[in-house]
């Protein structure tokens, strides 16, 4: 994939991010590309299926704590944790949705699916690498994940 | 008299986001569904005069559902709120009789002004 594709996703994130709390606030580190071997995982990881003319998985993945205080930022009284595990598979959905926006309609994408941890490789094809688009929000570490085979 | 909204989408909190900004508007939110099939069932029921609608949802997604809503009712007040931001899918959606077209993430203000669009338009 190349670096201004990359650069969708990015974007995308920060448009998430920037939308609930101080653009300051968040610092989106270099992207940097990981085996997947040892997928980068936090509590909650909320999985999309890329299909069409691209094909694989966007993921974020994200603390407990993070997702806490997102849901107070967007204003929701409920913290529980399907709050965080609806929460987490929205912003991967609306991150993968955005990308169309670069990639067009052919990036087909799936409906989010959530997992405790990292995908394994039956999401994630051990063979491939992914990029990793870190994420700090005051000491909270997150990612995005892209894996994408060319088309 | 408030009018009434049907809201459609897969996340509880998008649901309650958009609960939350519309009554501030004087709008009452007389159901909510969680994909497509639903929302037609609730539809028939309801009759709301503004639907709030996704589109990537499981069963029946929102092109579909938008299809069947203008099917039954050709003045339906569709309001898409969707992360898809492709020109090619906006277009689809009003092709098949959507009214309004915010992407996700969104603003209270951008929710506001888009409902607001849709009621001038009635």
């Amino acid at each position: 994939m190349k670096e201004e594709k990359l650069q969708v996703f990015l974007e995308g994130v920060q448009k998430y991010f920037h939308q609930v709390m101080d653009p300051e606030e968040l610092v989106v580190g270099t992207p940097y590309l990981v085996e997947n071997t040892v997928p980068s995982a936090k509590d909650f990881t909320g999985v999309i299926a890329i299909s069409g003319k691209n094909k694989g998985i966007v993921y974020f993945t994200a603390p407990k704590e993070l997702l806490e205080r997102l849901l107070i930022l967007m204003g929701e009284r409920e913290i529980t944790e399907s709050f965080m595990i609806d929460l987490v598979g929205e912003v991967a959905n609306t991150i993968a949705g955005n990308a169309r926006s670069e990639f067009g309609e052919e990036f087909e994408i799936s409906v989010p699916i959530v997992l405790r941890g990292a995908p394994d490789e039956i999401l994630l094809p051990r063979k491939d690498r992914s990029f990793v688009i870190p994420i700090n929000w005051k000491n909270r570490s997150a990612a995005i994940v892209i894996s994408l085979r060319k088309p | 008299m408030a009018r009434k909204l049907m809201i459609v989408d897969d996340s509880n909190v998008i649901r309650n986001r958009i609960t939350r900004g519309s009554t501030r508007m004087d709008f009452e939110v007389v159901a909510t569904a969680t994909n497509g099939l639903e929302a037609v069932e609730l539809y028939k029921q309801h009759r709301p005069d503004v639907v709030t609608m996704d589109l990537t949802m499981p069963k029946m997604d929102g092109l579909e559902c938008i299809y069947e809503l203008t099917n039954l009712d050709e003045s339906a007040n569709i309001l898409v709120i969707s992360a898809l931001s492709d020109k090619a899918t906006g277009i689809k959606a009003l092709q098949l009789g959507a009214r309004g077209f915010i992407c996700k993430p969104f603003t209270d203000e951008d929710l506001f002004e888009a409902l607001d669009e849709m009621l001038e338009g009635n």
